[in-house]
């Protein structure tokens, strides 16, 4: 039974998919490990949570890209949409919640939800059109919701959210406090954000995107990729279908905006800006499109490396072109592909012939 | 079953069909009926339109002018989708597989309409879900079971053989559960014995799920061997319509055949 349920586990259906969960709950036990035993430099420990972030970003981003076969230049409009509205949220219940944990998981679901009506609004005109529509306006969106954020004033007190696009318009009242000040962003937010919660929102992303791809829905989004005219002529409708992706997208990005807000005390609005959009599609592109598991390994590594390399100073960034090249080269080589399918397929052999000797 | 018990209602019912890119007449004062339990032909010299009606009748093109009734219903409101559901399903002569998307899985995408749970079902995995996909899977077996697939299921439709691709467009279509099936040259580079496979498939597919087929080839076994009526065109008109045997001794269609 126990064999068998284990053996089924790295079938050809589920094996990636056991394969990505796999990676991150060991990466994680050793990093308890490591950090409990003093092990992890206080550098590298600040760098959990902003992976974790990243990759769920990535994630979403790959059922765009990946199985979706839609460029979007945006997903860090999604994150700051994310972040924004998750600090939001958790100032605003600080005192009414006073259990973090709770109330990280409720900005977070804040954040995936706006981040995602966000998604559909932007959605609604261009996903009917065909062509590289999205990639344009996503673009767009990334620099209106930064614009957006940067003039934006929020505040809070006992009558409520106070909002303004002129500094000082905002007056509080007793014991009223400042969520958003314009370009500076968001000030003492407290840092409720844990290691464990982005592993967990890790888990959840790939168990979203996974269950979605081989479903219903999964076929229907590939098979617009794929071709659009057969999708039609099976009576599918392509415009919701590419919805669905590019909503649970944003959401995901959004959830992991809001993890990332409340990781630090302060965040600026322009954190969030083009490039790192394009660092987001950087990891997937790398990682592979449409590989889980290969979006988890290139952010990770593409994340720690800069920080690592700082010792090196001039050399850190022609290292990381290095190795971003190297990465290219084994996820999308064909040759490399087969040789690591063949590894991968040996060492399961040899799993199976242990257990069953 | 008698020849009486048959249902033989009106399946299509094309008026005065046409349509122009630009100053080019494709088609045009196109005329044709497909009754149920059918299998027709539409038959032609290249380039006489003969993808471009089916183009049409799929909403893929928006006819210029005419009517296409389908089961008594207008369809100039719909798009392919709308059609789809409506009732019609074809194959492409350029094959438009899921390349990526494993045999079955393109069987399955056919079945998108027929399948009632939600994505949410999906992401909680939900009982219904299993239950459906269950269903589903036995379904598509079966499909692929009548056009000799099975055993490459799990294949990516990419990697079969021509011939094979071909059949899982038509397994794809039939997931749809059409009452109308149009193929477009089926038989388009299959050698003589996958030809004749491919025959008994078709008539196996019209008996066993009791629909109509509309069918362009250039095979003129294939045609005047399964075919029980032909329409000819050429230059996008009516040439001619008939049985097999009227056609073949039609001198219209002889001469647009072989030219003067
Ligand atoms: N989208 C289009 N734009 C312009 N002309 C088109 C278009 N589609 C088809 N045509 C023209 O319409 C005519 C009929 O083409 P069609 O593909 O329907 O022929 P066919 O009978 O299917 O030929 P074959 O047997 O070679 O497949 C051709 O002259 C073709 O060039
Ligand atoms: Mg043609």
């Amino acid at each position: 039974m126990m064999k068998n349920f284990i053996s089924k586990l790295f079938d050809q259906k589920l094996r990636s998919r056991t394969i990505s969960y796999l990676l991150v709950i060991i990466a994680f036990i050793i990093l308890q490990i490591m950090s409990s035993t003093g092990g992890l430099s206080s550098l590298l420990k600040s760098l959990l949570v902003p992976v974790c972030c990243y990759t769920v970003a990535a994630i979403g981003l790959n059922l765009n890209v990946g199985f979706s076969g839609e460029l979007n230049l945006g997903q860090a409009g999604f994150m700051s949409v994310g972040a924004f509205t998750g600090i939001c949220v958790s100032g605003v219940l600080a005192s009414s919640i006073t259990n973090p944990l709770l109330r990280l998981i409720i900005a977070i679901v804040a954040g995936a939800l706006i981040a995602a009506a966000m998604g559909y609004i932007i959605g609604i005109p261009v996903l009917k059109l065909q062509g590289d529509y999205l990639a344009i306006v996503t673009l767009a969106f990334g620099q209106i919701i930064k614009s957006l954020i940067t003039n934006m004033y929020l505040g809070f007190d006992e009558n409520g959210l106070h909002m303004s696009f002129v500094e000082n318009k905002v007056s509080l009242g007793a014991g009223g406090k400042m969520l958003l000040q314009g370009p500076m962003g968001a000030t003492g937010t407290q840092r409720i954000a844990t290691f464990t919660i982005g592993v967990i929102l890790i888990l959840c992303a790939l168990t979203i995107v996974y269950n979605l791809i081989y479903s219903k829905s999964g076929r229907a989004i590939m098979g617009c990729r794929d071709n659009r005219i057969a999708a039609e002529s099976i009576g599918i409708n392509v415009a919701n279908t590419k919805m669905l992706a590019f909503i649970i997208s944003a959401s995901l990005a959004g959830a992991a905006g809001a993890l990332y807000g409340l990781n630090y005390s302060t965040l600026v609005p322009n954190k969030f800006d083009f490039n790192t959009s394009i660092l987001i599609l950087v990891f997937v592109v790398l990682g592979g499109l449409g590989n889980m598991t290969g979006t988890i390994i290139s952010t990770t590594i593409l994340m720690l490396l800069p920080e690592l390399l700082r010792s090196l100073q001039d050399y850190r960034m022609l290292i990381y072109a290095v190795v971003l090249i190297v990465i290219m080269l084994v996820t999308n080589n064909a040759f490399l592909q087969t040789k690591a399918a063949k590894l991968r397929e040996s060492l399961i052999k040899g799993k199976k012939g242990a257990k069953q000797s | 079953m008698s020849e009486n018990n048959i249902d033989r209602s009106l399946i299509l019912e094309v008026e005065d069909l046409g349509i122009d890119f630009g100053g080019l007449t494709a088609v045009n004062n196109l005329s044709l009926k497909v009754y149920n339990n059918e299998i027709v032909g539409l038959i032609g010299p290249n380039g006489a339109g003969k993808t471009t009606v089916f183009n049409m009748l799929t909403k893929v093109y928006q006819p210029s002018r005419g009517t296409i009734r389908l089961c008594g219903q207008d369809t100039a409101r719909m798009t392919t989708e709308d059609v789809n559901k409506a009732g019609i399903a074809r194959t492409f002569q350029n094959i438009r597989l899921f390349q990526n998307l494993s045999v079955i899985d393109n069987v399955k995408a056919g079945m998108h309409n027929e399948i009632t749970y939600s994505p949410a079902d999906s992401i909680f995995r939900t009982r219904k879900y299993y239950a459906q996909e269950k269903q589903i899977e036995e379904k598509a077996h079966e499909l692929l079971k009548i056009m000799g697939l099975d055993s490459l299921a799990e294949l990516p439709a990419g990697s079969l053989p021509y011939g094979g691709q071909r059949r899982l467009e038509i397994a794809r279509a039939m997931a749809t559960d059409p009452k109308l099936l149009l193929l477009d040259e089926p038989a388009a580079g299959m050698n003589p014995q996958e030809t004749e496979e491919l025959m008994d498939m078709i008539r196996f597919v019209r008996d066993h799920f009791h629909i109509a087929i509309l069918l362009i080839e250039h095979d003129m076994k294939l045609v005047m061997g399964i075919c029980e009526r032909i329409t000819v065109i050429n230059f996008g008109m009516m040439l001619a319509s008939g049985t097999p045997e009227e056609i073949q001794s039609n001198p219209a269609v002889i001469k647009a055949y072989l030219g003067e």
